[in-house]
C-alpha cells in the first residue's frame, strides 16, 4: 500500500484527490461550525466570566490552528528544502496566509476577551507576546517570498525562515507554565477542566476550524499549482 | 435554545464573532477566486 504523503506527492494525483476532498471538507466544516455555534450560544453564562465565555469558542480554535498551521508550514518547508518538491513548496506557500489570518484572529479575539476579563486590551505577557512573534514570522515569511524576484531563491530563503520560526512553537505552548502569566493554561488538554456544556461546542468548533483549514489549504494549493502551470505555459509560448 | 442577549458584554462578543466571520469570508472568497482565475488562465494557455 502506498502511504498517503507519497500518494499525494504526485501533482496529478493531488489534483484528482483535492478536487473532491476540498468541497467535502468544506461541507464538514460548515456542519461542525453550525452545531458548535448553536451549542455555544445555547450554553449558560460562566459563573466568573459571564457571557464572554462564548469568545472561547472562536478564540481557542483560532489559537490552536495558528500553531498547527505553522507546523504544516514548517514540515512543508523542510520537504521543499530537502527534496525540492514542487508540491511541498506550493503547500508551504498556500499555508502561510491561512496561518497569518488565524493568528490574527487569535490575537484580536483574545484582545476582545481580555479587555472585560483582565481590564486591558493587551499585556506584554509571555503567551500574548509569543503569539505576536508567531504572527510576525508568518508576515516575514510572506514578505520574504514576495520580495525576492527569483521565485526559487525566495522560496528557499522563506523555507529557512519558516524552519527557524518552529523554535517559537514550544515557547507559545509552554509560556503559561514557564513564566507567570495572566493567560490561563490549556483547558482542552486537562481532563475535567471544562464541563461538557462548554467542552462539546469547543471541540466541535476546533474540528470545524481544522476541516475549514483543510478545505482552504487544498483550494490554495490547487490555485498555486494552476499558477505555476500557467506561468510555465506562458514561458513556453514566449519562447516558441 | 441559543440566547443572543449578551448584556454588557455584547460590545466584546459580537465584534469578535463579526471579525471572525469577515476574515473567514475573505479567506474563502480570496482562495476560490485565486484558484479559479489561475485555472482559467492555465487552461487558456495550454489550449492548442
Amino acid at each position: 500500500m502506498i502511504p498517503a504523503p507519497a500518494f499525494l506527492a504526485n501533482p496529478e494525483r493531488f489534483m484528482a484527490f483535492s478536487r473532491w476532498a476540498a468541497p467535502l471538507l468544506g461541507v464538514i466544516a460548515i456542519a461542525l461550525a453550525a452545531a458548535g455555534l448553536w451549542l455555544g450560544f445555547a450554553a449558560p453564562d460562566d459563573y466568573q466570566q459571564g457571557a464572554t465565555v462564548r469568545i472561547m469558542f472562536i478564540h481557542v480554535p483560532a489559537a490552536i490552528l495558528a500553531m498547527f498551521v505553522y507546523v504544516c508550514l514548517g514540515v512543508a518547508s523542510l520537504l521543499a528544502l530537502v527534496f525540492r518538491h514542487l508540491l511541498a513548496d506550493a503547500a508551504a506557500q498556500a499555508a502561510a496566509p491561512l496561518g497569518a489570518a488565524l493568528t490574527f484572529l487569535a490575537l484580536v479575539t483574545g484582545s476582545l476577551w481580555g479587555r472585560p476579563m483582565w481590564g486591558a486590551w493587551w499585556v506584554w505577557d509571555a503567551r500574548l507576546t509569543s503569539v505576536l512573534v508567531l504572527f510576525l514570522f508568518y508576515i516575514a515569511y510572506l514578505a520574504l517570498r514576495a520580495s525576492i524576484d527569483d521565485e526559487a531563491k525566495g522560496a528557499r530563503a522563506a523555507a529557512i525562515l519558516a524552519l527557524v520560526g518552529l523554535v517559537n512553537l514550544p515557547i507559545v505552548h509552554f509560556s503559561v507554565y514557564w513564566w507567570n502569566s495572566l493567560h490561563q493554561g490549556s483547558s482542552m488538554l486537562t481532563k475535567g477542566a471544562l464541563p461538557p456544556v462548554y467542552a462539546i461546542p469547543l471541540y466541535l468548533m476546533t474540528l470545524a476550524y481544522l476541516a475549514g483549514f483543510g478545505a482552504l489549504w487544498l483550494v490554495r494549493i490547487r490555485g498555486e499549482l494552476w499558477r505555476r502551470r500557467a506561468e510555465a505555459a506562458a514561458l513556453r509560448a514566449a519562447r516558441a | 435554545m441559543p440566547d443572543p442577549n449578551f448584556g454588557k458584554y455584547a460590545a466584546y462578543i459580537w465584534p469578535a464573532y463579526i471579525i471572525t466571520a469577515l476574515v473567514f469570508a475573505g479567506l474563502i472568497v480570496g482562495s476560490l477566486r485565486h484558484a479559479r482565475a489561475w485555472r482559467r488562465r492555465a487552461e487558456a494557455l495550454q489550449r492548442p
